[in-house]
């Protein structure tokens, strides 16, 4: 078919005629009409989080604690600033020139396309101001969000504070610049099931920065998904009254309902404002406290150690009594000292210096407990069995350990094992003798007031606790279920009946060491301790549960530089277990005395 | 199975690296249409678009290698038999497939989805071929041209039928086939008459326009001489003039479903809906628009993301070329382009057998169409019809069956020496 060859070209013709006329429509709406270019311009769309409202915090009687208010924020997605009057929205926002031209950068640097918080919390009187003029600040719009507000001015640690998220945690994927996550506390611990979750709305809007509707009828938006709301543990009158009595102290005080092994009050002092940590003051306020001497930021409920001291000592008669070393109705005479080596003594204080078991925890008898550490290790063959044997039981109180709670920050406190005294008096070169000291609580071994309160509770338990814990409910979620699980120590529930009686008797007996603390009606067992502090005056410790038969409140008070721990410490913790038990004070001297004290 | 250096040496270059830039390009604009500020640079994942065709076209480049390997003969003797195949899988469609965007012509395979439309393009292809180099008769007639016609219009119908007005407008490509191989100028001619009448009947009020044109007829009827007057043929042009009309009238007010007739109509300039159906060519000439002569460089455009233009990776590809690249990248995908067109067709006339130039001829003008409806499209001379750009749009199946049509002509091509039927 020769003679259609030549159709070849037609074709050719026609596909190179419409090569052409696309070439000449692209160069016409590509390079001569500048319609399209300008537009581009206007298509914007903006994407504007939708903050969540974060749960609210109530206390275990559902007394509100944490509530939200409604705050303004400026917000900015750079790559659609245009030139603009500086100085209008500097005086609107109250910042100077120069620190206005900074964050605008730092928001540049941070991303491009992605809002970031220009300012923060503004006046509501600004943030009207603003909103009005808003066509003149292209790139920049209102966010309103929500802060916390705190009706009840107490438990600041508890709660925690929020800020801005730090750059590790924008990785998650979830925060961005300038979101705000719990720092601390129960804000912290909880932050995934208080935050809820962020919605998205898309909006489009022209070239004056108006908007002009949801894009595509909101077919991309998500909504925002308000946080749960929490119920702590915490009762905040004996929160309250507990921030009250340690005003002007420094130390710490914990509460646990023994049953369930919830805080009940966790009291560090000095302490601050809970609403300091918020608005626009907040940086400021931040830094006062951080700089105090007294160190008011730092939580000594879990992040102070000091040495045990004292209540140590039952820990020592159970492990004696478990290992049936010791016999707890024999006798032993005390004549104010115990010898260890040349010339070397533990002293005592006064007291009938007939004891057993019973009036030695009552009394506090130091030469007793040195001689049932001696034949407690007298009782094995070989010292570093006999001491790791003891360190595990101790172990078993939860001691050395952050005890598994839920906040996020604690210390464990300090067992030392056999290596750290081989490090200390080389290998074999130590005995019972040379850490005599641990007998009576005072040695190398530290813990924190969480975890003696811990161990008040246990005893009350007869030899098993539950967590300490500060969550009770999480609304439309159960609680951890490792909060509901009996942690078992290694001594035998029957071996506890004889030490209670002793803590008993440190109230009741003529000679109990806290004696002056006693309430009267309720059934208070106690143990005081001297926690020996080089830096200055000892720490007045006291650890107690009540009532005897039933008890619905274990505590340890802690009050730095006290002095003995029936001064401070034991008459806190009865007043304590009082307002507790009774909602009444009956020593209203005491009361009075406790309050207004500074230390 | 033939010696590497007989493949190697016959194959042709030019087109294989005319395919290769198509397909590069076209993936990189895929890249850049999918990238945000949120992207993990990550190019190889298969959760994303990218990722995935990077797959396809390595699926492509050896599925495309393995045909040029495999000797002509098994193209020429079994095209019927694709042929078939392909069209029982046409008529399963109908009755399996799960739809997309408003047309049913998916098939499940496994993990893979199919679009046995995208492969009937070639089966076709070989099967007008063959047709035509067993019509032993030189003579060109309609009667002798029948089964020809017959196997164009069978898949055509069936793909009508699955909905897919885009892939069934492609058959009618075939037209200019017919056309080098010697059917009437005329018949082309009077095809364009009659699509210029239906779309003025579209602008116009439909009785004005008939009024008109059997005026104009009989203004000429009388003022021509009287050695050519004739009244038979005036009368039949007034008759077919005025069916046209009021048929294109009717069909498109009363067959074509409403967002068809919107398309359109935004298309003529009858309506202005910025945020309704004129929204996708609105965005995309934007988008095309505000690229300028260098664009706006690689990966920042700032139209073609965020979801203005829809369909971004597919059909509305060449947004992201005309926006980041600007008019030098439209002028150098069209030249690629027509590059390979006009390449196409000078293999095709060089071919010694009618099976591979009809087949030449057929794939060039697949590929025509394709780029004349999508790329109309997306410029805003077309309406808005789903249809992709060959080698440039995200999806396996239609770079896979676009590579196989290519691929296969130069298969033929290779072998020209031998092929003499």
């Amino acid at each position: 078919m020769i003679q259609f060859k030549q159709r070849q070209k037609i074709i050719k013709g026609i596909f190179i005629t419409v090569i052409v006329i696309f070439l000449m429509k692209l160069f016409y709406i590509q390079i001569i009409n500048s319609r399209y270019k300008y537009s581009a311009r206007n298509n914007a769309i903006r994407y504007e989080v939708q903050q969540a409202a974060r749960g609210l915090i109530y206390d275990r009687n559902g007394k509100l604690l944490v509530s939200n208010i409604a705050s303004y924020d400026l917000m900015v997605i750079p790559k659609d600033v245009v030139e603009f009057d500086t100085l209008k929205l500097c005086s609107l926002t109250e910042i100077s020139i120069k620190d206005f031209k900074k964050k605008l950068e730092i928001c540049k640097n941070y991303s491009k396309y992605k809002e970031s918080v220009f300012s923060k919390q503004l006046k509501i009187s600004s943030a009207h101001k603003i909103q009005e003029s808003m066509n003149e600040f292209s790139g920049f719009y209102i966010r309103v969000n929500t802060t916390r507000d705190y009706p009840i001015k107490v438990a600041a640690h508890v709660i925690g504070y929020l800020g801005e998220v730090d750059e590790n945690r924008i990785k998650e994927k979830y925060y961005t610049k300038g979101d705000i996550e719990g720092k601390t506390g129960i804000e912290a611990a909880y932050e995934k099931e208080l935050r809820g979750s962020k919605g998205m709305k898309l909006i489009l809007v022209d070239a004056h920065n108006t908007p002009q509707g949801s894009f595509k009828n909101g077919k991309h938006d998500t909504l925002a998904v308000h946080g749960k709301n929490l119920t702590t543990t915490l009762d905040i009158d004996l929160q309250s009254y507990g921030e009250k009595l340690m005003k002007n102290k420094k130390g710490a005080i914990v509460a646990i309902e023994p049953k369930t092994g919830e805080i009940l009050s966790l009291v560090t002092a000095p302490n601050y404002d809970p609403n300091f940590m918020k608005g626009r003051d907040r940086s400021k306020n931040y830094i006062n406290l951080f700089n105090d001497k007294n160190k008011p930021l730092l939580n000594r409920a879990l992040n102070g150690s000091y040495p045990p001291a004292s209540p140590l000592k039952i820990i020592n008669s159970l492990i004696a009594l478990q290992e049936g070393v010791l016999d707890k109705n024999q006798s032993y005479f005390c004549d104010g000292m115990y010898e260890y080596g040349n010339n070397k003594y533990v002293k005592c204080h006064q007291h009938n210096p007939y004891v057993n078991l019973k009036t030695s925890l009552a009394t506090s008898c130091n030469p007793y407990f040195c001689n049932l550490w001696e034949n407690y290790f007298d009782s094995f063959d070989n010292i570093y069995k006999a001491y790791e044997n003891w360190k595990n039981h101790v172990k078993s109180f939860g001691f050395g350990d952050y005890l598994d709670n839920d906040f996020i920050s604690g210390t464990k406190g300090f067992i030392p094992g056999s290596d750290y005294y081989d490090r200390y008096y080389k290998k074999n070169r130590w005995k019972s003798s040379t850490i005599l000291s641990m007998s009576i609580g005072q040695g190398e071994l530290l813990s924190t007031p969480i975890q003696m309160a811990n161990l008040a509770a246990t005893i009350a338990n007869k030899g098993f606790y539950f967590t300490p814990h500060i969550i009770k409910k999480i609304d439309g979620d159960s609680i951890p279920s490792k909060f509901q699980k009996k942690k078992y120590t290694s001594i035998a529930p029957k071996h506890f009946n004889s030490v209670i009686e002793g803590m008993e008797l440190t109230l009741t007996h003529i000679d109990g060491t806290a004696n002056l603390s006693r309430v009267e009606g309720i059934n208070i067992c106690g143990k005081t301790g001297t926690a020996q502090n080089p830096h200055g005056e000892d720490h007045s410790i006291f650890i107690a549960f009540a009532p005897k038969e039933n008890p619905k409140i274990a505590i340890a008070v802690y009050v730095e530089n006290g002095g003995w721990g029936s001064t401070w410490a034991a008459p806190i913790a009865s007043l304590m277990i009082e307002k507790y038990l009774k909602n009444e004070i009956t020593n209203k001297n005491l009361e009075f005395k406790m309050i207004n004290s500074k230390l | 199975m033939r010696k590497t250096s007989e493949i190697f040496g016959k194959i042709d270059g030019i087109s294989i690296a005319l395919y290769l830039l198509l397909v590069f390009f076209g993936w990189i604009n895929i890249y850049a249409s999918m990238y945000n500020d949120d992207f993990t640079h990550t190019i190889y994942s298969l959760d994303t678009k990218h990722g995935k065709q990077l797959l396809f076209i390595g699926i492509s480049i050896i599925v495309g290698f393995i045909i040029l390997i495999i000797d002509w003969s098994f193209f020429d003797s079994l095209a019927l038999f694709f042929y078939a195949i392909s069209i029982l899988f046409l008529i399963i469609v109908l009755f399996t497939a799960e739809s997309t965007a408003g047309a049913t012509s998916w098939i499940r395979l496994g993990i893979f989805k199919i679009q046995p439309s995208e492969f009937c393009k070639f089966t076709t292809s070989l099967a007008l071929a063959k047709m035509f180099s067993l019509n032993k008769q030189k003579k060109y007639s309609l009667q002798s041209m029948a089964k020809s016609y017959l196997i164009i219009l069978i898949p055509f119908f069936l793909i009508i039928l699955q909905n897919d007005l885009g892939t069934a407008l492609v058959f009618s490509s075939f037209i200019l086939v017919f056309y080098r191989e010697g059917l009437s100028g005329n018949v082309l001619i009077v095809f364009l008459v009659l699509f210029t009448l239906a779309l003025f009947s579209l602008l116009l009020n439909p009785f004005i326009l008939s009024l008109i044109i059997t005026t104009i007829i009989i203004l000429v009827y009388f003022l021509t001489s009287n050695r050519v007057r004739s009244i038979k043929i005036s009368g039949l042009v007034a008759v077919i003039s005025n069916v046209v009309i009021y048929s294109t009238d009717y069909i498109f007010n009363n067959i074509l479903s409403p967002y068809q007739i919107e398309r359109v109509n935004v298309l003529l300039g009858k309506e202005f809906d910025p945020l309704g159906s004129g929204y996708n060519l609105i965005q995309s000439k934007i988008a095309i628009g505000s690229g300028g002569f260098f664009g706006k460089g690689f990966l920042n455009g700032t139209q073609t993301r965020f979801d203005f233009v829809p369909e971004q990776s597919t059909d509305f590809i060449f947004c992201t070329v005309g926006e980041e690249w600007g008019f030098l990248g439209s002028l150098f995908f069209l030249g690629i382009f027509g590059g390979l067109l006009i390449r196409i067709i000078y293999l095709a006339e060089k071919q010694k057998s009618q099976f591979c130039r009809v087949y030449g001829y057929s794939v060039a003008c697949i590929l025509f169409i394709h780029l004349l409806i999508n790329l109309g499209m997306t410029i805003g001379l077309a309406p808005t019809i789903g249809i992709p750009l060959p080698f440039m749009s995200y999806g396996g199946s239609s770079l896979l069956s676009f590579t196989i049509l290519l691929f296969i002509f130069l298969n033929l091509n290779s072998y020209r020496m031998n092929i003499l039927r």
